[in-house]
């Protein structure tokens, strides 16, 4: 799982994606249907051969979990956090 | 500074049979993010999910009550509704939901289809239309559209296909929507709208079939079939359902068409029954999961 | 356990077989039907219409027999004792479902009142001919239970027999009639409800998670449970494990058929039911069942005026077949004589479990009416004086 570990600066809300890799089949919903195109295909590959997505851009997720919505396979989602007030 | 205790679980995975991840479902193909707006649909309508029941067919769609963590029946090709009807009629408590393909749903099983709606049984038919027999290796089905080609139509298929939402409006369903799988949002929320009705529901979902479908008809993978989908819907509530025809990579009409109400199945018996026998009859109880969970915005009589 | 009084019509009636066969279902507690109208059927779902609204019940007369037969399986599913009413072209309609309710293990009783066949044949008059369909109708290896009542005394007896083995054996249960006793009247009596014996579903005792639905207990037969418990059961006509899930592979339809085939066969012995009637020191043995066997009767009685020793052996279960009576008998006699209103179906299991060790004679006839006794009498007589 890779889990959002940026830095989250002046946002009110922000996301936290959890990709599933081993569950992926590499379909590209996630990639093409996130709104501030967060994701995009991981070079790498799993254990079956496909390429799950990659947070390539974690600061402009903003937790809308589209691509949860999306994903065909169950293997992504996002959680909305409210930044605490310091 | 934000730091996440325990890593979250995906919020649908306590409404899968986790042990039979990953499915068998194609990369990219429709019924998986049909069932993620479902699941998601479920979790946030609170339905009672133990009383919840989930029927299907033979079919890619009809795998879906195998992956479903609810009472999960998969019964014969064409027949889930009669034997959700026996369900439902039998424990009006249960909440029934029929998921199924067109093929199963409207060819084999299509008596089974206008007489349910018909006389009101009060089931969910979510009908996943992705225009060919996905399972069986790419047959043509009852819409799929001219001159799309099929193992089994391999110079063009040449019927005239079938428009679900006018069938089932003129069958009498009391809710009639058509989304796509690019339409998740208004997916998940027309999956909560008919949970909150009684009777006869139909939802008609558009999904890629990027194997047989997609592959066969040199439309592109799943994903290209999303991008027609986003491009070429339009979005129509209340739109007349003898509209709704889709012809090959035509415009899709998608929306709310029919919310009305009429007495369910068992309303109706009961009904008849007290007319007729008096005092002796004393009402089939039809639990509380038989009414619905909210009231029905008030719409204008077809 | 006793039948619950409000579906009993306790007393003396004059009542057709498909009349009393309704009453039989209410009787053992059937509190859901779903139907579609055959001639010579239809009389028992038209009762169980009339019935049902006044004890709880629930009929629905179903756009199909292929509707009904999986309608009732989910009304098993859902908690309640279910069945459907059909004759010959419905039963080749339901034998799909018959092979689901087998697969799942869902009990649930079918009534085939039969019919001249094959196809649309003789609707209003009775034939035999769909003995060995309902052993082998539907695709794949599967064992059911089939009884053939005689009378309509028998059909409500029967009936309440039928429930109880499908509740018993997890099976699907047939009520193989015929359109003589289905429309015959006689009397009928309904004992009272602390008479009858019902036998409750066998519900499971254990907690979702420890509950399997396919995992067989000491008799082979597994515990049921129903939807809406908690239990989030999986059933499926797929090949299947004790979880219910789909596995597709050899071991697992060994595993599973197997067992679902000798859940019957091995226990055949508890099954079988017959009725003998001077069969210990018979000549000649009359095999027969249904209306026939009481056709046989008067036959051997005519036989019987000319000397001959005649038993008769009347099939009450007629699956499973009493195979172990027939091997029994075949050495000391001279010959088994089966008569049947069809060209011969019952008689190759006769002829099967007689092991060579007799003569079997086939006494057919293609349904639309009654043997004509002297018929079968002859026949016996004939058998009498062969030599083997």
């Amino acid at each position: 799982m890779i889990a959002n570990e940026a830095e989250k600066k002046t946002k009110k809300v922000y996301g936290e994606v959890y990709i599933d890799r081993e569950r992926c089949k590499g379909c590209s919903f996630c990639v093409e249907f996130c709104p501030p195109r967060c994701l995009e295909l991981d070079k790498a590959y799993n254990a079956k051969g496909y390429h799950p997505p990659a947070l390539v851009r974690p600061d402009d997720c903003n937790g809308c979990d589209l691509c949860g919505l999306y994903c065909p396979d169950f293997s992504i989602f996002a959680v909305m956090i409210k930044a605490k007030k310091d | 500074m934000h730091v996440m205790a325990n890593k979250p679980e995906n919020p649908v995975n306590p409404h899968l049979r986790l042990d039979r991840m990953p499915s068998i479902w194609c990369p990219g193909c429709g019924i998986g993010t049909s069932v993620n707006c479902f699941t998601r649909a479920i979790t946030q309508s609170k339905i009672d999910v133990q009383k919840l029941s989930i029927v299907s067919g033979i079919g890619c769609t009809g795998r879906v009550s195998g992956y479903l963590n609810f009472d999960s029946f998969h019964t014969t090709h064409g027949r889930p509704i009669p034997f959700a009807t026996g369900l439902k009629l039998a424990n009006p408590d249960l909440h029934v939901v029929v998921y199924s393909g067109e093929g199963d749903l409207i060819a084999i099983g299509g008596n089974h289809f206008i007489h349910a709606a018909r006389r009101n049984v009060d089931i969910l038919v979510v009908c996943v239309n992705n225009f060919v027999y996905g399972m069986t290796g790419g047959q043509v089905s009852p819409t799929s559209p001219e001159p799309a080609s099929f193992t089994t139509a391999p110079y063009g298929q040449f019927e005239e296909p079938f428009n679900l939402p006018y069938l089932a409006d003129s069958c009498g369903a009391v809710y009639v929507a058509r989304w796509t799988t690019f339409h998740v949002r208004q997916l998940a929320k027309s999956m909560r709208e008919a949970f909150g009705k009684k009777g006869f529901r139909f939802i008609e979902i558009i999904a890629p079939c990027p194997t047989l479908y997609q592959r066969r008809n040199k439309l592109g993978d799943g994903l290209d079939a999303m991008k027609y989908y986003k491009e070429k819907s339009v979005i129509k509530n209340d739109a007349e359902t003898k509209s709704l025809t889709i012809d090959f990579q035509s415009e899709i009409t998608v929306g709310t068409f029919v919310n009305r109400e009429r007495p369910t199945f068992l309303e109706a018996m009961n009904t008849r029954f007290q007319k007729a026998l008096g005092d002796k009859y004393a009402p089939y109880p039809l639990g509380p999961n038989h009414q619905p969970k909210s009231q029905p915005q008030a719409q204008p009589s077809a | 356990m006793h039948a619950d009084p409000s579906g009993v019509l306790t007393g003396h009636h004059y009542l057709d077989g498909n009349h009393a066969a309704c009453e039989g279902a209410l009787a053992a507690g059937c509190r859901f039907a779903a139907g579609y109208p055959i001639t010579p059927s239809t009389e028992i779902v038209e009762r169980v219409a009339a019935r049902f609204p006044l004890i709880g019940g629930t009929f629905i007369q179903m756009e199909d027999e292929i509707a009904a037969s999986i309608a009732i399986q989910g009304a098993v599913w859902a908690g309640k004792k279910s069945m459907t009413v059909t004759s010959g072209p419905g039963f080749s309609l339901m034998m799909e479902h018959i092979g689901l309710a087998a697969m799942t293990e869902t009990p649930c009783v079918f009534f085939n009142v039969q019919r001249g066949g094959p196809s649309t044949g003789l609707p209003t008059l009775p034939g035999q001919a769909d003995m060995m369909q309902a052993r082998w109708g539907s695709h794949g290896d599967y064992e059911i239970i089939a009884l053939c009542p005689q009378s309509p005394q028998e059909c409500f007896d029967l009936t309440v027999d039928a429930f109880n083995l499908a509740e018993q054996w997890r099976v699907p249960v047939l009520m193989m009639m015929d359109e003589c006793v289905g429309h015959m009247t006689e009397r009928v009596i309904i004992p009272r409800a602390e008479a009858i014996e019902v036998t409750e579903r066998r519900w499971t005792k254990k907690q979702p998670g420890e509950y399997l639905p396919f995992e067989p207990g000491p008799d082979l037969v597994p515990e049921m449970a129903k939807a809406g418990d908690g239990y989030r059961l999986y059933v499926t006509g797929l090949t299947h494990d004790e979880r219910g899930y789909p596995v597709m592979n050899w071991k697992a339809q060994e595993k599973l058929v197997r067992r679902l085939v000798d859940k019957i066969r091995l226990a055949s012995d508890k099954i079988v039911r017959f009725e003998q009637e001077d069969t210990s020191d018979a000549e000649v043995v009359v095999v027969a069942y249904g209306i026939t066997a009481r056709v046989a009767r008067r036959a051997a009685e005519l036989a019987r005026r000319t000397g001959i020793k005649v038993g008769i052996l009347r099939l009450i279960v007629a699956w499973p077949f009493p195979e172990k009576q027939i091997l029994e008998l075949a050495p000391k006699i001279q010959s088994f004589v089966v008569p049947e209103l069809n060209y011969g179906q019952m008689v190759l299991e006769v002829e099967r479990a007689a092991h060579g060790k007799t003569n079997v004679v086939c006494v057919p006839h293609g349904g639309g009416e009654v043997h004509d006794p002297e018929v079968v009498a002859e026949a016996i007589i004939r058998a009498a004086k062969k030599r083997s």
